[in-house]
């Protein structure tokens, strides 16, 4: 008996020297799952943003809970959204109750992250989105504070504050051509896909353009969001004697107007949101006849702050494209990071407060979230970019100059030669 | 304006025209309701962004491999899943909707969900009577329209083309004169799929490459062969035309609309199935049972 006691003891002693020994690896992952449809481009950012943040934490010895050095350990969650809602609930819930993930990072279609949301609210798992940018999302945090804190907005900057963007460019680009073209009063073509968070924006542009901002509205155009042609409407736009044709596309419209806009040549300047032209691939799908293209975009090559360029290139050079808004999850995991080694814990329910408190410099700005766990906007915070495609190359045009913020980087917008040429004419 | 919706809804009904035809050859030789015939309309358009853009082909190229390949996967799957299930209608519908989901799924591991282009062979544009056309949507109208004669010509002079439009007129009769129908059938079928694969080499550089692109034209090219007669190929010419203009008159006419440009044309469908349940060129239902 007393052979076998000593042989334990010198078994226990072993084993917490090796315990002590054990590099971070081995000791219990947190695991984060990362929510997107990953067929799809959104869903590669969600993972390669992620996988990226992770990779570097756990190179540099993984996440301090406590004493302990833990590894982050991402489950790719395939949510399907765009083809179907129901398989991102089944995705979600898997994430949940199988995979039994720590956190939750990504989501991209509004209609699908408000399920994931309530699925991650009664799990109690503290969710970070990078992708859906309706409001809803963010006022449920304030309408029921115990049930919704869980939930955090990181990426895009919300739809509200998106629309603000949106007209700045507008009125940034009318400004020029009336410079640069001598024209009294800049007339606007309204083209909008036809879905539900497009509707807000055409009403706003059908009352602020006349009003606040002194530019006419020669029609609105309201597309099918897969539209596959859209020469009509560009032959009705170009008849309607618009300047610049004001776009909100999330969809694959978007590639197909800004390409038949440039194949004919009209002499609209095209100014939105073009989520198409917000990806590396836009280039080669227009084969270049998207150039001169402008949209609101999260990350372009410049000096937003020390982190932006050094996570550009290394994101370009390891995926061979450019990180589009759902590689916010890059951000996401050193939010949780920063969160957990200052809670000393991965219980959701104690590290609320400690993102809440969340002030770090990102890749797309300062990020400090507001009462409703949204992320805040505005000079100081994260702006959101305007960029433009000149040659093969999406830069940014916006802010330039703008509360005195100009992103070290930035080039002046340039207008489309033809339509320099057909409104010189005049 | 008037001018611009002429233009636009004569490429529109082309192209249309294009695939419905196809569609209505193998269904009035064959009785087989192929519904993965837009999916390899969309076979076509991804071989030619492979051949072109990852290959590094000449266009013209691609187009003929594209073509060519395209054909012998439609008669692959002709073999293999309508063949021996082409007496029971109602399977081979179901079994060419599987086959279209299979093609879907297949593009989408393969190429993920990004929408992908082709390069125009022609670049720049044309202006006609003060609109705008650009130099690839009239290389599309003019080889739709070659086709379409072509594929008449075919149909009407040459000793295949009689075999298949005896075998649509009356297959029971072609039989008992001798004619191998299934073989008939399976030429039929290659003709068709290669109808479409031309439509897809055609119309790749206007479009979208993307896994769902066979969606939209399967719905319109449906209402087109209801519409014209099921089985008529002249029918199909005409019902193509009328929905081209449909969807024109649409956008042009009631901008703030123009995303309903498709249910309008399918109103129309349904309304003239209304009036002529049999569609404009068919055989009326009753009869044909």
């Amino acid at each position: 008996m007393q052979f076998l006691g000593r042989v334990g003891a010198v078994l226990l002693g072993l084993s917490l020297i090796l315990a002590m020994c054990l590099p971070a690896g081995a000791a219990d992952p947190i695991t984060i799952g990362v929510l997107g449809p990953m067929s799809f481009t959104q869903g590669e950012g969600h993972w390669n943003g992620a996988t990226m943040a992770a990779d570097e934490i756990n190179q540099a010895g993984g996440v301090k809970v406590g004493n302990v050095m833990r590894p982050i350990k991402l489950i790719k969650i395939d949510t399907n959204e765009f083809l179907s809602i129901p398989d991102a609930t089944n995705a979600v819930e898997m994430a949940v109750s199988r995979y039994k993930v720590d956190f939750l990072i990504g989501g991209f279609r509004t209609e699908a992250v408000q399920v994931m949301q309530d699925i991650a609210m009664d799990a109690k798992k503290i969710f970070i989105g990078c992708g859906a940018a309706h409001p809803a999302l963010c006022t449920r945090v304030t309408k029921d504070y115990d049930r919704y804190k869980y939930w955090f907005r990181l990426t895009p900057i919300n739809s509200s504050y998106l629309g603000k963007v949106d007209f700045i460019l507008l009125g940034t680009v009318g400004a020029i051509m009336k410079a640069q073209l001598g024209l009294d009063k800049i007339k606007v073509a309204v083209v909008a896909e036809k879905a539900a968070w497009a509707d807000p924006i055409v009403r706003a542009a059908q009352k602020v353009l006349p009003g606040k901002m002194g530019m006419e509205v020669v029609g609105v155009w309201r597309p099918s969001p897969v539209a596959k042609d859209c020469t009509a409407e560009l032959a009705a736009i170009q008849r309607s004697g618009a300047h610049i044709a004001f776009t909100t596309f999330s969809s694959s419209v978007g590639l197909t107007f800004a390409k038949q806009l440039g194949e004919l040549k009209v002499p609209a300047a095209p100014v939105g949101i073009n989520v198409e032209a917000q990806k590396t691939g836009f280039w080669s799908a227009t084969g270049g006849k998207g150039e001169y293209t402008v949209t609101i975009n999260t990350f372009a090559r410049v000096k937003i702050t020390d982190k932006t360029i050094p996570f550009y290139d290394k994101y370009l050079k390891t995926f061979k494209e450019a990180p589009n808004y759902t590689a916010g999850t890059y951000d996401a995991v050193y939010i949780l990071r920063d969160s957990i080694e200052k809670a000393g814990t991965i219980d959701s329910a104690k590290l609320v407060p400690f993102v809440e408190k969340t002030d770090m410099i990102g890749t797309s700005g300062r990020v400090v979230f507001d009462k409703s766990h949204d992320v805040k906007w505005g000079p100081g915070f994260v702006t959101g970019l305007g960029t433009q495609w000149q040659g093969d190359q999406n830069l940014c045009i916006w802010p330039y100059k703008w509360h005195g913020i100009t992103y070290e980087g930035t080039v002046p917008y340039k207008l489309p030669p033809w339509v320099v040429e057909h409104w010189k004419k005049k | 304006m008037i001018l611009d919706i002429i233009i636009d809804g004569l490429i529109k009904g082309s192209v249309y025209a294009l695939l419905a035809i196809g569609f209505s050859l193998v269904l009035g030789v064959a009785r087989i309701i192929n519904i993965a015939h837009t999916a390899l309309y969309m076979t076509a358009a991804y071989l030619i962004y492979v051949g072109t853009k990852l290959m590094g082909l000449p266009a013209p190229l691609a187009m003929v491999a594209s073509v060519v390949l395209t054909v012998l996967l439609g008669l692959l799957v002709y073999t293999l899943f309508i063949k021996p299930i082409q007496e029971h209608e109602a399977a081979v519908l179901i079994a060419t909707i599987a086959v279209a989901m299979m093609i879907q799924e297949v593009f989408l591991m393969v190429f993920g969900g990004h929408y992908l282009g082709v390069n125009p062979l022609i670049d720049g544009y044309a202006t006609i009577l003060g609109v705008k056309v650009t130099y690839q949507h009239l290389l599309a109208l003019g080889l739709a329209l070659v086709v379409l004669v072509a594929t008449r010509l075919f149909l009407v002079k040459t000793r295949l083309g009689l075999a298949i439009r005896s075998t649509a007129q009356d297959r029971e009769v072609a039989n008992l004169m001798g004619m191998n129908v299934t073989r008939v059938a399976m030429s039929t079928m290659a003709v068709s799929v290669g109808m479409a694969a031309v439509t897809g080499a055609i119309v790749v550089p206007l479009v979208t490459v993307e896994p769902t692109m066979w969606m939209h034209p399967l719905i319109m090219m449906l209402a087109i062969v209801v519409l014209g007669g099921l089985g008529s190929i002249e029918g199909s010419f005409v019902g193509a035309y009328i929905l081209g203009f449909a969807e024109s008159l649409v956008v042009f006419m009631v901008p703030m609309g123009s995303f309903l440009k498709d249910s309008v044309a399918l109103s129309i469908m349904i309304l003239v199935l209304l009036m002529r349940p049999e569609g404009l060129f068919g055989v009326s239902f009753e009869e044909e049972r």
